[in-house]
């Protein structure tokens, strides 16, 4: 297998069955030195065997994977000693302290001890753990567990980072904090992977891969994902949506509305034609409406269009 | 290999265990409540039975027969009855275990037909009791029996005199001179050793798993074998305090003689001691939950210990079959080399084919047991 | 609409609860209209949890009252429970009964008369879209109809509140559009829904948002409303070359108060956005960046809700010392 010059990570035609079921199906796509790469999608899309599979802890049925240039089926060991694994579970001791986890790991890939020392200090630093030394890990919150998980797994410097569900269950200020030390990493040159089962989050990788039932539904940066939104989104707000699902319903070019907290969303396949059309059924209808504009769509939006779209077209 | 992985998961698993008071105290008190459990529970000395003797003849011969009875230190005579209702009496109220009725007219067919028989009425609700109780009752009268024989044979002018002494020495040795104390108590040991040993390396895998931690321990460089070495070392140190707690109540608690030394002892322990940690760890690589490992672990060192050791059931004694499977037991080499360090003073020389049985186990365990870790989820 | 002209479902006014000196929740008020879908966001110890557990009878508030669909929950709990459903992340279903063998427990549990037992199934079934499905074990069924299983389990006994716990993270965006649907039929026929989530697409579907930080009420409103309050500035989105060497530059221009990076871009907080916006580029070009581009963008309900938090976090700081 030759590995694309400038790339960390390298899938090819990757599958893992279990049983019947296709957890990962014919899985490509690869990423370059210092890029953020996500894998998207809900649970059960395969994200989690993914992962494993890049980190050697489970092996692919077919296919093949390299990492940092390593052959990860023919010499998964090696391949272990340039990546850092964060599985979705926290992975350290909660009867080790912050202190102890980070010596433990820096123990087992052997880094040197002034090293590993500086850099546990600095990364500490860096997430604003340093007057946590002491404390037992299982004493921590969500937040810094997650902070924590990614120190270790950082202490022995490793090229290629993989990251399963990081931000699972952890609030929105702490994700983004957790976020910001991503950047820097990449700033450093580590290459990432980085799953998510939450949709808004894909807007913060670099490069994407869009999971469902195992295969890739789509794969580029989010700003060309976003462009390749088939149709457009249109809100429309108002205080009383309910009525408006009737009045739009139906009309010529509207492929899809939703009731969301203070108006809908309508989906249509073209927004310059169908807004005044709209604007006008729903003058018509004499319901009040706020207001009605063309809004950029999320990539929730996007995944459940081309959804619709994989089962128009088998 | 790597010493400095080694050291940094032996130290990982050592601040674990430390700071787990609750494993811990089970650790170091466990042995202490098997041994005071088992060195007393175990106790197949059947002593000082409470008998009850009816003598429905009552003349010289029929009283040296009994006279026996209450000068063997097993029997307590507890009760002359006057009749058999009244033996009855004695043995369902429980106050004897054993009854010995001498027929009237036993005296005269013993002079006249060279046969008579006594009664022996054992109380079979504790069958082990009961047996032991019945064969040293026969043994008391097969001794007294073949006296008479002997009497009337040199009566009758014959000259067989050797075949005599030959079967009375050797009841002799079975019933008087040996405290089985001693040999149970080095089995005790053994025993309590093993199910501890077994113990405390069940779980270590299969908490790693159950509780996640093993995910990312196998996302590392980390070899198995460096994981079993660093995972078993402090529970050897464990393992060892264990034996120690073990080996002071042998000797001063229950008082068995101690003719060997300690290094012998200390040595011999330590090759055990691996091999039932090994058996602990095979077990909770295998079995990925803590309540399976923890219960396959005890099943799999008590029920072979107890039965296949020689420690309660003399080896021996077994079919031919069963016997060879002993040699699969790793505690019949160790129970082999307590008894004969504690009451012989054996040296490592002398012991030379049970420590190499156990050497050899041992290494067979190590390799298996490493090996049977894999580093994949699958 | 009928529903916002009768009596609130929930009343909360000026509720707290300490444990020992930690107040996990301080003066909070608000109220619920029937039929309203309120959405309740914040950080993990924010107070969400306790708060729906004072609602729910589970625990007794240190001050202030709240009445749960006309009844006050400190005089009466067990009634508050009668008329409350809900449903956790975790979905509480057992895996190894049948969907109908499921409703049936929960229907058991929730006090659902006999005669009407049968009839509740019946609807939670067709409401959750699970027809045909009855005799499954719950471990064959994919994420998505576990998930309006425990929904149907949840209003068997038809309760006027709802409570949501992070009903959606992780179940495939077609589902979760489906969930949603259902909550908004639900909240049609009178249900108040109430929502905990760390989930901002999952606010999005709320009437009104609650915004929780170190257990007070920071912010309430529309979803509406509250993309429109300030965060403190106007948001810029700026691109360029080397956003590394970039972000240490721009930190530095007056008027700036944070910079974070966000995918291939920096996004920045400022006073003036026009103004932030010229004197960025201007300032890279002279540093050898040139060809960046700034443009203003409208924040996200998750800026709003960052803001928010370091604000009160601030606050609490300040406070404290």
């Amino acid at each position: 297998m030759n590995a694309a010059p400038d790339s960390a990570v390298d899938v090819r035609a990757v599958s893992k069955r279990f049983g019947a079921l296709a957890a990962v199906d014919q899985m490509s796509f690869s990423v370059r030195q210092g890029e953020i790469f996500g894998l998207v999608g809900p649970d059960g899309a395969g994200k989690t065997t993914s992962m494993r599979m890049l980190a050697s802890v489970m092996r692919p049925d077919t296919g093949g994977i390299l990492i940092d240039g390593v052959d990860v089926l023919a010499d998964p060991e090696l391949a272990k000693q340039h990546v850092s694994y964060m599985p979705q579970r926290f992975g350290l001791y909660e009867d080790l302290t912050v202190d102890e986890n980070i010596r433990f790991y820096a123990d087992l890939f052997e880094v040197p001890d002034k090293v590993w020392r500086e850099r546990a200090l600095r990364l500490l630093a860096a997430s604003g753990m340093t007057p946590f030394g002491k404390r037992l890990a299982g004493q921590l919150s969500g937040g810094m567990k997650q902070k924590l998980g990614l120190t270790c797994a950082l202490v022995h410097a490793p090229r290629v980072l993989l990251l399963d569900e990081p931000t699972t269950g952890v609030d929105p200020v702490s994700r983004r904090e957790f976020w910001q030390i991503l950047y820097a990493l990449r700033a450093e040159g580590v290459s990432m992977v980085i799953s998510t089962a939450y949709l808004d989050e894909a807007e913060r990788c670099d490069r994407l891969a869009l999971l469902h039932q195992g295969r890739i539904m789509y794969c580029d940066t989010p700003r060309k994902l976003k462009q390749g939104m088939p149709g457009a989104i249109i809100l429309v707000t108002s205080a009383q949506p309910r009525p408006l699902l009737e009045v739009v319903q139906g009309i010529d070019g509207v492929e899809g509305v939703l009731l969301v907290g203070d108006g809908i969303h309508i989906h249509v396949d073209d927004a310059e034609c169908r807004l005044p059309q709209l604007a006008q059924a729903i003058a018509a209808s004499g319901q009040t409406a706020g207001g009605i504009r063309q809004i950029e769509p999320t990539v929730e939006d996007l995944f459940v269009a081309l959804l619709e779209r994989r089962q128009q077209t088998p | 290999m790597k010493i400095r992985r080694i050291v940094a998961i032996g130290r990982k698993e050592t601040l674990q265990v430390l700071r787990d008071p609750r494993s811990l105290t089970i650790a170091l008190l466990l042995p202490l409540m098997q041994m005071f459990m088992l060195g007393y529970g175990v106790n197949l000395d059947v002593k000082h039975i409470p008998l009850c003797v009816l003598d429905q003849e009552g003349n010289q011969r029929s009283q040296d027969l009994l006279k026996r009875f209450a000068a063997s230190r097993y029997f307590d005579l507890y009760k002359v009855a006057a009749s058999i209702a009244e033996v009855r009496h004695e043995i369902d109220g429980g106050a004897c275990r054993i009854a010995i009725v001498v027929p009237a007219g036993f005296s005269r067919k013993l002079v006249d037909q060279g046969a008579a028989t006594v009664q022996l009425l054992v109380d079979g609700t504790d069958s082990n009791t009961a047996t032991i109780a019945a064969a040293y009752a026969g043994s008391v009268v097969a001794a007294y029996s073949g006296e008479v024989q002997l009497q009337a044979i040199q009566r009758r002018g014959g000259q067989i005199q050797t075949l005599t002494p030959v079967a009375v020495q050797a009841r002799v040795w079975f019933n008087e001179d040996l405290e089985s104390s001693y040999f149970i108590i080095p089995g005790v040991v053994a025993l309590v050793m093993a199910i501890v040993g077994a113990q405390l390396t069940s779980l270590t895998i299969a908490r790693e798993w159950e509780r996640g931690t093993m995910e990312l321990m196998v996302s590392t460089p980390v070899t198995p074998m460096e994981l079993m070495l660093g995972k078993l070392s402090p529970y050897f140190v464990l393992g060892l305090v264990d034996a120690g707690i073990c080996l002071a109540l042998a000797v001063g608690w229950f008082e068995v003689p101690f003719h060997g030394t300690l290094p012998t002892l200390f040595f011999t322990t330590s090759l055990f001691l691996s091999v039932v940690l090994c058996i602990g760890y095979y077990v909770s690589v295998s079995i990925r939950s803590q309540v399976g490992a923890s219960q396959v672990a005890l099943i799999l060192t008590m029920l072979p210990t107890t039965l296949l050791s020689g420690f309660s059931f003399p080896i021996d004694q077994m079919p031919a079959l069963v016997q060879d499977i002993t040699y699969l037991v790793s505690a019949r080499y160790y129970v082999t080399i307590l008894k004969a360090i504690f009451l012989k003073g054996a040296t490592v020389s002398e012991l030379a084919v049970p420590i190499f049985s156990l050497t050899a186990y041992a290494i067979v365990l190590v390799v298996l047991a490493a090996r049977a870790f894999r580093k994949t989820l699958d | 609409m009928m529903a916002a002209q009768s009596a609130p479902a929930i009343v909360v006014d000026k509720l707290g609860k300490r444990f020992g000196t930690f107040s996990a929740l301080d003066a909070v008020s608000f109220d619920v209209r029937r039929g309203e879908i309120m959405g309740f966001l914040g950080p993990n110890g924010a107070g969400k949890s306790t708060l729906i557990r004072v609602l729910c009878g589970l625990l007794r508030p240190s001050s202030g009252r709240a009445v749960v669909s006309g009844i006050d929950i400190t005089q009466d709990p067990e009634a508050v429970r009668k008329r409350i459903g809900y449903m956790s992340q975790k979905f509480s279903l057992y895996s190894d009964l049948s969907v109908v063998e499921n409703l049936r427990f929960f229907g058991g549990i929730y006090g659902v008369c006999p005669g009407a037992i049968n009839e509740r199934i019946r609807f939670a079934v067709d409401m959750a879209g699970l027809q045909g499905r009855e005799t499954s074990l719950v471990s064959t069924l994919a994420g998505g109809w576990k998930q309006r299983l425990a929904l149907g389990c949840a209003i068997l006994h038809k309760p006027d509140v709802l409570f949501l716990d992070e009903p959606t993270s992780g179940v495939d965006p077609s589902s979760r559009r489906r969930f949603w649907t259902l909550i908004h039929e639900l909240s049609a026929g009178g249900v108040s829904v109430l929502v905990s989530t760390h989930y901002m697409d999952e606010a999005e579907y709320c009437m009104r948002i609650a915004m929780m930080a170190a257990g007070r009420l920071v912010a309430l409103g529309t979803p509406r409303e509250l993309r429109q309050q300030s965060i403190g500035g106007e948001l810029l989105e700026l691109e360029c070359a080397n956003i590394g060497a970039a972000m240490d530059l721009v930190a530095k221009i007056p008027g700036v108060h944070d910079v974070a990076v966000f995918g291939d871009a920096l996004h920045l907080l400022v006073d003036d956005g026009a103004e932030t916006a010229r004197a960025a580029c201007a300032l890279l070009a002279e540093h050898g960046l040139p060809g960046a581009s700034a443009r203003q963008i409208a924040p996200s309900m998750e800026d709003m809700f960052v803001h928010l938090v370091r604000t009160a976090r601030a606050q609490g700081a300040a406070a404290g010392t």
